[in-house]
């Protein structure tokens, strides 16, 4: 499957993706929108927080909402969610994301906007057999 | 599974309108249906009811009020049957919020009793329009009502081939009715079954579409026999259909407060529900060893606490049967997920034998009550028993209980073969107690008589049989006539209370004290038993005016609530209820007006026991077997134990007395003990020695209504 991938040595913590990512989705420049967060520790550490396709929200979603595709992704069918939010708070990740303007979740579904903007190319869309854990180079 | 035919529907009534939206929890109005005169309408809900009454329970106990007479009994047509989830009934965000409640007059107690079941019922009637349902009457022939409020259609109709018992009339009604797979997702069936006709311990099944099984499960409003009310009404069956769900179907005042406890929540469960309770891998199996360990596990008619085949019996079993890795909760986003089933069950005996079934559950109540307390150690037939339970419509509990106490009077000699019609209810014999069970499911022989419950049991074996009355009261485990959960209470004096000093009868929902009192030793005084009899029943009352469930309280507990001031409260879950509340209604509220609200719910049941000629003193005695060793055998299983209190406690020396005279004398000491806590307890909750509460009570807490302090005045 092609998923995110994100190299900390390269990223220069612009946070263009966040406001390329929200921009995509929300129509909006908001980082609490943006399905891929970059969190800065304070010491010169960057790190990204984005879905990793790994699945695991499928099975605590009740409705069925949550399937991978035929690409590997994981997506969300809102008609079909009932926004109980039990994929937020199950993410191992974290990466299921709420934001209190709407009612359904969203995530990253690795759709490369991000990448295609990042000026450090510290993101691509890249080929894996398994999903991995984020802010890993893959 | 029985060959589903066309179905004919005549319809005898119709009623259309227009579904009131939901606005901060509430639709504004109640459904009335009398299927007698066939009259379907709206009523209004008033400030009274939202400010007083709250929903749910509240709403259940407000509406019947109003619908009965003093003399009214359980099959009388005025008997209604309210169904009312509350205002924070069918939120999704936040887990065990889409419980219903059910409200009637008792068959086995004569007085009121409340269910609090899963399933889609009540947030799916109220998405149809309606913050209750409330049904009177007895329809002429088998009827079943259809509330429809994805077209604003609600009708009364004859349905002969649609089948009683509720597997088939669950998966028959949705069948019929649906016309797309997603029309599926948002209906849901109330049912009982062909046994709920024929004894006093009928239940209600309330059905939820499972989208991953693709097939409707069922759970159960077990206690007080009001599955009894509803086939006496000749229901077979309440529908409801609604536009599809959303996470803002309940339209709440501030969403995103209710989102962030709901992430905290799932968060805390995703964590730690593993290393707790696992209630996400077995559900409440995980008591069994629990109880077995601390001598708190029913075996043998209450005998005792504890056997050594309990590990066949145990989490680790169930686990093994439970369908692993689906999201088994009994509303949209329960992520503590306890509603487990065993699929591809394969009925062994009675008329569904063969069939390939789903069996909803065993639960703790059920794997106690029809497993240890009935001696039988051995999974396959607890399975049995759940599935015809459930199907039949009876509640495990009454028949687990009921059943018990029957194989103890077969030990005792109270009962034989010939009584018996043949079946040797022995303890542990598992076919002879499917059997009975069948029995009750087609009114045929010795069933009959069981299924009556535990109270009339004993005035039958009396009259009938000459039995022993005294012998009988000792060991018969009912009180107010409903037959208790499953936990021994012996060696602690508070729960005896928690049991006893209830409103509906012997149920664990209004208090669990055996930990804080027996193990932990937090309620050393009368005061303190008191005060946690206050605090814990109110409590616990309020998950039932607003649509919740209680598992997610403390069946899971955020890691540090140890060092917490009152860790028996879990305060942080304390606090998101205070958030869920007011994030939902609007209505900011303190933690301590959770306590005030339900009191005045409490209260006013109370009276209405009283009303209908019980809630006084006398009816919260408890049989002796919940106190302490009845027989010999039993003293002499702890005689360490009880030859210690009578020691320490009494002064007595053991040694210069025989095992009657000791347990003549640990029974007068904890019978003088209970009529002491009863004492405590009432001037805690602000009424009489008689069980009465005073008119001062009923002022503090508004419920003063001219009819209400009528009825108590009259006890004053």
């Amino acid at each position: 499957m092609k998923v995110l991938s994100y190299d900390p040595e390269l990223c220069v913590g612009c946070y263009i993706c966040e406001e390329v990512c929200s921009e995509t989705w929300h129509k909006v420049n908001d980082a609490t929108k943006s399905n891929i967060r970059i969190h800065d520790d304070g010491e010169g550490g960057l790190s990204a927080n984005y879905c990793v396709q790994c699945g695991e929200c499928i099975e605590v979603c009740p409705t069925g909402a949550l399937s991978r595709d035929k690409r590997g992704i994981i997506r969300l069918k809102k008609k079909l969610c009932v926004g109980c939010l039990s994929c937020v708070g199950f993410c191992p990740y974290l990466a299921m994301r709420y934001h209190r303007d709407q009612v359904e979740p969203f995530k990253c579904i690795a759709c490369g906007k991000c990448a295609d903007e990042c000026p450090a190319e510290a993101l691509a869309i890249v080929e894996v057999e398994t999903p991995s854990a984020p802010g890993l180079q893959i | 599974m029985s060959k589903q035919t066309k179905t004919t529907r005549r319809v005898l009534a119709e009623y259309t309108y227009e579904p009131a939206s939901v606005e901060k929890g509430y639709t504004g109005q109640t459904l009335y249906v009398n299927v007698s005169e066939h009259t379907i309408a709206a009523k209004p809900v008033t400030d009274v009811m939202k400010d007083k009454f709250i929903g749910g329970r509240g709403f259940g106990l407000w509406l019947l009020w109003h619908g009965v007479k003093d003399e009214t009994r359980w099959d009388d047509p005025e008997n209604e049957i309210v169904v009312s989830s509350g205002p924070c009934g069918g939120t999704t965000q936040y887990p065990g919020a889409g419980k219903s409640l059910v409200v009637s007059i008792s068959p086995l107690t004569n007085v009121v009793v409340d269910s609090n079941v899963g399933g889609h019922f009540g947030p799916l009637l109220k998405f149809a329009g309606w913050d209750a349902l409330e049904i009177q009457g007895k329809a002429e022939k088998e009827v079943i009502v259809v509330i429809d409020g994805s077209t604003g259609r609600i009708t009364i109709e004859e349905a002969p081939d649609v089948p009683v018992d509720t597997h088939l009339v669950g998966h028959w009604l949705i069948n019929d009715m649906a016309e797309s797979e997603e029309d599926r997702y948002y209906m849901s069936v109330i049912s009982a079954g062909t046994g709920a006709e024929h004894t006093r311990m009928g239940c209600l099944n309330f059905s939820l579409y499972d989208r991953k099984r693709q097939a409707p499960r069922f759970k159960q409003a077990g206690r007080g026999g009001i599955g009894t009310v509803f086939r006496d009404k000749r229901i077979k069956a309440v529908v409801v259909k609604s536009d599809p769900v959303r996470g803002d179907s309940n339209a709440p005042a501030d969403p995103a407060r209710i989102s962030r406890a709901g992430i905290r929540l799932h968060k805390e469960i995703h964590g730690y529900d593993n290393e707790q309770c696992k209630m996400r891998v077995t559900g409440t199996s995980y008591l069994v060893q629990i109880m077995n360990d601390y001598d708190l596990l029913p075996v043998h008619n209450f005998r005792f606490g504890s056997h050594p085949d309990s590990p066949k019996i145990k989490r680790e079993v169930w686990e093994d049967y439970f369908t692993q890795g689906l999201p088994d909760g009994c509303w949209y986003g329960c992520t503590l997920a306890c509603a487990h089933a065993v699929d591809g069950y394969t009925v062994r005996t009675g008329p569904y034998q063969g069939e390939v079934v789903i069996v909803d559950g065993p639960e703790y109540e059920t794997i106690a009550g029809v497993g240890s307390n009935c001696g039988i150690f051995d999974p396959e037939p607890i399975l049995e028993i759940n599935f015809y339970c459930d199907t039949y419509g009876i509640d495990t509990i009454s028949f687990g209980t009921g059943t018990a106490f029957v194989m103890e009077c077969y030990e005792a000699g109270v009962l034989d073969r010939e009584k018996t019609g043949g079946l040797e209810l022995r303890f542990g014999n598992a076919d002879a107690a499917i059997e009975l069970l069948h029995q009750m499911g087609q009114d045929e022989g010795f069933g009959k008589i069981a299924g009556q419950g535990i109270r009339r049991m004993k005035e039958y074996f009396v009259r009938e049989y000459g039995a022993d009355a005294d012998f009988l009261n000792d060991i018969g485990m009912e009180a107010k006539g409903l037959e208790y959960s499953e936990y021994v209470t012996k060696e602690s004096l508070a729960q005896q209370g928690g049991y006893g000093l209830t409103n509906k009868g012997p149920q664990h929902d209004e208090a669990w004290l055996i930990f804080m009192d027996q193990v932990s030793n937090l309620l050393p005084t009368f005061d303190d038993k008191a005060e946690a009899l206050h605090y814990f029943p109110m409590f616990r009352t309020w998950f039932g005016l607003c649509g919740f469930c209680k598992l997610p309280w403390n069946d899971i507990s955020p890691p540090d609530n140890k060092y917490t001031d009152e860790p028996a409260k879990i305060p942080e879950h304390v606090q998101n209820y205070v958030d869920l509340f007011s994030g939902v209604t609007g209505r900011e509220i303190a933690k301590e007006d959770l306590i005030t609200m339900s009191e005045a719910v409490y209260n006013f049941q109370r009276v209405f026991n009283i009303r209908l000629g019980y809630g006084l003193r006398d009816h919260d005695d408890v049989p002796y077997r919940s106190q302490g060793p009845v027989t010999v055998e039993e003293y002499e299983s702890r005689t360490e134990r009880y030859d210690k209190q009578l020691q320490e406690v009494l002064g007595l020396d053991p040694a210069k007395m025989s095992t009657e005279e000791k347990v003549a004398a640990l029974r007068e000491y904890r019978e003088g003990q209970y009529e002491k806590l009863k004492d405590a307890v009432y001037e805690r909750r602000g009424w009489t020695k008689n069980a009465v509460p005073k008119v001062e009570t009923l002022k503090r807490l508004g419920i003063d209504f001219p009819d209400v302090v009528a009825v108590v005045q009259k006890h004053l």
